[in-house]
């Protein structure tokens, strides 16, 4: 965001703040205030989105939300104009306000570059951090004709395209020859009919009087600094704020009442999932630790990971917990998701709940037996999303190592995954399957299942999906946006210990991994074999000091069989030791899996004890 | 959130009906204001440009890119038939010729000196918009459309596939509860929308497109025999586009499913009657159901309406929309105000709602839909 308009906001003390999110569907709005010496979340509102007929005006919905806070704090936040700002001494108003919006599809891009693996890759990587679905992404080597190339390009009505390739003074034939089909396609946006689709142009730079000369006429064309500068950097920055810019100009500028909204804040609106980024970011820097969240949604799936200076989003558009169920479904086959739950179930039936499902999208499970089966889909869905992210979560391909400034990376060369689940510290769920689940114990577990992590790590949920406005408030006033989100957003449901392995061969009941635990000053031991899950009691807030063995074919972080001393964290979930091996995979015999099913389940807790034995019974 | 009750779709004999038609670009408007449409009238047209084919000249030729201007043979913006000599280059004075002749009728839109190729411009495709039902243009959107509106009888389904188009309304079944098979479909039901009770099977499904039938409403639809007709399955829930030559229409959900007695009575109440129906379902921002729109039906007598403004309240009746009650009708008994925890252990609004045969049972208030009128 400009510097100049965040160091305005600045200028006066902030004791209030007031943030919205304009959802796909609902609009969150959030008050923040200082007590005493720390920043804490007030209370929330929430209202329908409005961008749609009949209303198609964001900020009725907006004004809808913050009207809840209101009547929850008895205070004034809006008048005729907008939000009331800067706080007035009547009580009214806040020091500042500001918002995030994904509503009427979010920013879709489509994004294009010469090699696949290379400059395509880093157009994606640039999309995909500023917050947008990609559509798709052209390059020479797809694979796809040029005639298809540019049917292709004209189905789709992106909100702009992002266009890469070749180094500066590198060949220009190439980036060229996309732009050529670009123009033969003539592309139009989605929004604001007889508008010219922005193109940003982001490749070498020797290439731009052809690209003019091709594009020009028939598009908003924008100009920055390539990507890949050279093979062995890739400099997403200033792309990435042409797309916020454009985002802002044309985007929100076409989408109905968004020219008032932007009028309420001296704050550039940001697209959802980049706000989100920032505060993972922000979280990862604050903790020192490596972090992996994800945002379960009805539609999309959004994993983001911070491993060192690595920050990498990749947004899976079509695998969610209802508009896009079916997918999940779709691309993992019903035998995927029948692995996870415990009794049986006919396929057909399965198949017919989960399109009833995506039909009637609000609905939530009354039975339990349809509360698993939802969980048992959101586990496929995580665990798709997570392969999707760690596909794009990678080194510049074919290279040696570096990448630069700000967003960018140091380079591990030759496209080595940046996910490595031993270093991974904080694993954070968001999303209403995992916010909303009604045990938080079944959170954790559907994070472990999909995910997998290794060693030890934090298992946290969003409790109220407050990060996209605390992302954007980490741009104006970082200390305000991490206290609120260490105290409020963040329900930390405790440290897991999950030894990898076995090295070799290991069969079920084989010593696995032993914990002693100091909990005020009591001494516990826990010896768990593999195959196996144990769930200790350590209250939210707890820490306490952990000598972990595992045996010689498990290791916790520090080599097969070696000790790691260390401390774990209570949550509200308590500590997990997860023996199950890893990578672990269920048992391909139905009756061995459904009683392995129900002894994890039992172990930890997951559903009402009496449940899980009928189901053992069967 | 004020409603936590999922408004319902409608159902309803007589209505205020407006349908936008919109080109995809600007264009051209061909009606007034007030003007009286068919749904056959075309109300709006445009021309897309053309598609493009382009033509690597400087390979086929074997000269550098940054040549072949000189050996184009039609310059930018000229006209070429196909077969046509586009490009020239003779070698060794005139000895050896090679030639590119053009794939397509078209344009020369662009050359380009850098990649060597050339882009030929198909002509224009004209697209039209139709009216799509009967009704008068109550506004004119310059450039890009009309809305036009219509009083009539409209029935929202729940999900659907295939695209609009128009027949006239045949009950082939005796109940709700029936099952539309491959018997129910006669000859002459070429031309018609066919109504069915709780499910449309896939060999109904296929003798309604083998008889020239153009539609089928039905309550349910096994999901196998759904990707079965459409030859692929559906991953997120946007259809409407499909190249089907039957539009379905499932108006209660997946798996075998009692249609509404509204809707069945209504739709039983509408044999004989030309239909404007829509298969297109958008499950996402901008929800769009499919539709079944009869205009200018006049019922015989006023139907009980059911005033809905107030939301969910004692009496108002209602379908329940999830597991355990899925599909039943009820009326709302009572709405405690309180969360209250259901089987899940979630701590959620409930409803207490009576069934058709009498059981009071408890249901989340997500889980209900309005029978809307």
């Amino acid at each position: 965001m400009p510097e100049e308009k965040a160091a305005l906001t600045l200028d006066r003390e902030i004791n209030s703040v007031l943030a919205t999110d304009c959802g796909s569907t609902t609009t969150k709005a959030i008050l923040i205030e200082r007590v005493g010496d720390e920043y804490r979340l007030i209370v929330r509102g929430e209202a329908p989105t409005t961008v749609e007929a009949p209303f198609e005006d964001v900020t009725a919905g907006a004004r809808n939300a913050i009207r809840e806070v209101e009547e929850l704090t008895g205070k004034t936040f809006l008048d005729e104009a907008g939000v009331i700002t800067p706080r007035r001494p009547d009580g009214s108003g806040v020091d500042i306000y500001m918002s995030t919006s994904s509503a009427g599809g979010g920013l879709q891009m489509m994004v294009a570059g010469v090699v696949k693996t290379m400059t395509a890759e880093s157009a994606a990587r640039a999309a995909l951090g500023a917050g947008a679905i990609v559509m798709d992404v052209i390059s020479v080597d797809d694979g796809r004709k040029p005639h298809e190339k540019i049917q292709r390009i004209r189905q789709l009505r992106p909100d702009m395209i992002l266009l890469s390739g070749g180094i500066d003074g590198g060949t220009i034939t190439h980036v060229v020859e996309i732009a050529e089909l670009i123009s033969a396609a003539e592309p139009k946006p989605r929004l604001g009919i007889g508008y010219n689709l922005p193109v940003i142009y982001a490749g070498n730079k020797d290439a731009r009087p052809h690209i003019k000369s091709s594009l020009s006429k028939k598009v908003d064309l924008r100009m920055t600094d390539n990507l890949r500068p050279v093979l062995e950097r890739e400099v997403l920055g200033p792309a990435r704020e042409e797309i916020h810019n454009l985002f802002m100009e044309h985007v929100m500028a076409q989408a109905p009442g968004y020219n008032k909204l932007m009028a309420w804040t001296p704050i550039p609106i940001m697209p959802t999932p980049g706000a989100v980024g920032i505060c993972m970011q922000t979280a990862s820097k604050e903790y020192d630790l490596s972090v992996i969240g994800v945002d379960i949604g009805g539609a999309t799936t959004d994993v983001f990971s911070v491993f060192g200076e690595y920050f990498n989003r990749t947004v899976s558009a079509n695998l969610g917990m209802s508009y896009s169920i079916c997918n999940v479904l779709l691309e993992t086959g019903v035998a995927n998701i029948m692995r996870w739950i415990p009794f049986d179930i006919n396929e057909g039936d399965l198949r017919n709940r989960i399109r009833n499902k995506m039909i009637r999208p609000t609905t939530i499970p009354q039975t339990l037996d349809d509360l698993i089966i939802e969980q048992a889909i959101s586990r496929e869905a995580l665990r798709l999303a997570f392969i999707h992210h760690k596909s794009l979560a990678v080194g510049l391909r074919g290279v040696h190592k570096q990448r630069t400034i700000g967003d960018t990376f140091e380079q591990t060369g030759s496209g080595e995954s940046y996910i490595d689940m031993m270093d991974l510290g904080l694993l954070i769920g968001s999303g209403g399957v995992l916010s909303h689940a009604p045990r938080r114990a079944q959170a954790a577990m559907m994070m472990l299942d999909a995910f997998q992590p290794e060693g030890l790590t934090m298992l946290a949920v969003d409790s109220i999906f407050m990060m996209p406005q605390l992302g954007i408030l980490s741009t104006v006033h970082p200390k305000a946006s991490m206290q609120v989100f260490d105290r409020d957003c963040l329900i930390k449901l405790g440290s897991a210990i999950a030894p990898a392995g076995p090295n070799g061969s290991a069969k079920d009941g084989d010593p696995c991994v032993k914990v002693e635990l100091e909990v005020d000053g009591q001494k516990i031991v826990e010896e768990v074999p593999y195959g196996s899950m144990k769930l200790v009691p350590l209250e939210d807030g707890k820490r306490a000091k952990a000598i972990i063995h595992p045996s010689r074919q498990f290791d916790v972080g520090k080599g097969f069989g070696h000790t790691l001393e260390t401390t774990v964290t209570g949550g509200v979930v308590g500590l997990t030791i997860d023996a199950r091996g890893r990578v672990f995979n269920v048992p391909e015999d139905t009756s061995q899996r459904n009683k392995k099913l129900v002894e994890w389940f039992t172990a930890m807790n997951l559903y009402p004890a009496e449940l899980l034995k009928k189901y053992a019974q069967v | 959130m004020a409603h936590a009750y999922t408004p319902g779709l409608k159902v309803t004999e007589r209505a205020v009906i407006r349908k936008t038609r919109r080109l995809p670009l600007l264009g051209e408007v061909l009606v007034e204001q007030g003007k009286a449409v068919s749904p056959d009238t075309i109300v709006a047209r445009t021309d897309i440009p053309g598609n493009p084919q382009t033509v690597n000249v400087a390979n086929s030729l074997g000269v550098e890119p940054e040549d072949i201007a000189e050996f184009m043979k039609v310059k930018t913006g000229g006209s070429i038939k196909k077969g046509e000599i586009m490009a020239e280059y003779r070698s060794f004075f005139g000895l050896f010729k090679h030639t590119v002749t053009a794939p397509v009728d078209g344009v020369v839109e662009m050359v380009s000196t850098v990649t060597g190729q050339v882009t030929l411009r198909e002509p224009p495709i004209p697209i039209q918009v139709d009216a799509y039902i009967d009704g008068i243009v109550e506004e004119v959107l310059p450039k890009e459309g009309v809305v036009i509106r219509t009083e009539g009888a409209f029935i929202q389904g729940i999900f659907g596939v295939g695209g609009e188009t128009q027949g006239v309304i045949r009950v082939a079944v005796d109940s709700p509860d029936d099952v539309l098979e491959e018997t129910h479909i006669k000859p002459e039901d070429k031309g018609k929308v066919i109504v069915g009770g709780s499910l449309v099977t896939a060999s109904a499904i296929q003798k309604a497109g083998e008889v020239g039938a153009l539609g089928i409403v039905a309550g349910g639809i096994i999901d196998t025999d759904l990707i079965a007709y459409l030859g692929h399955d559906i991953g997120v829930a946007i259809t409407g586009h499909e190249d089907v030559p039957v539009t379905v229409i499932i108006t209660e959900g997946f798996g075998k499913m009692r249609m509404a007695h509204r809707t069945f009575g209504l739709l039983k109440n509408l044999q004989g009657f030309k239909a404007s129906i829509n298969g297109a379902t958008q499950i996402r921002a901008g929800v769009m159901r499919p539709e079944i729109i009869v205009a200018g039906y006049q019922p015989k007598e006023a139907a009980q309406e059911h005033d809905l403004s107030q939301g969910l309240v004692p009496g108002t009746p209602l379908r329940i929309i999830r597991e355990p009650y899925f599909g039943q009708l009820a009326e709302v008994v009572d709405l405690p105000p309180e969360l209250q925890v259901i089987e899940t252990e979630a701590h959620v609004r409930i409803l207490r709602a009576k069934l058709a045969d009498g059981t009071i049972v408890t249901v989340p208030r997500a889980n209900v839909e309005i029978i809307e009128a």
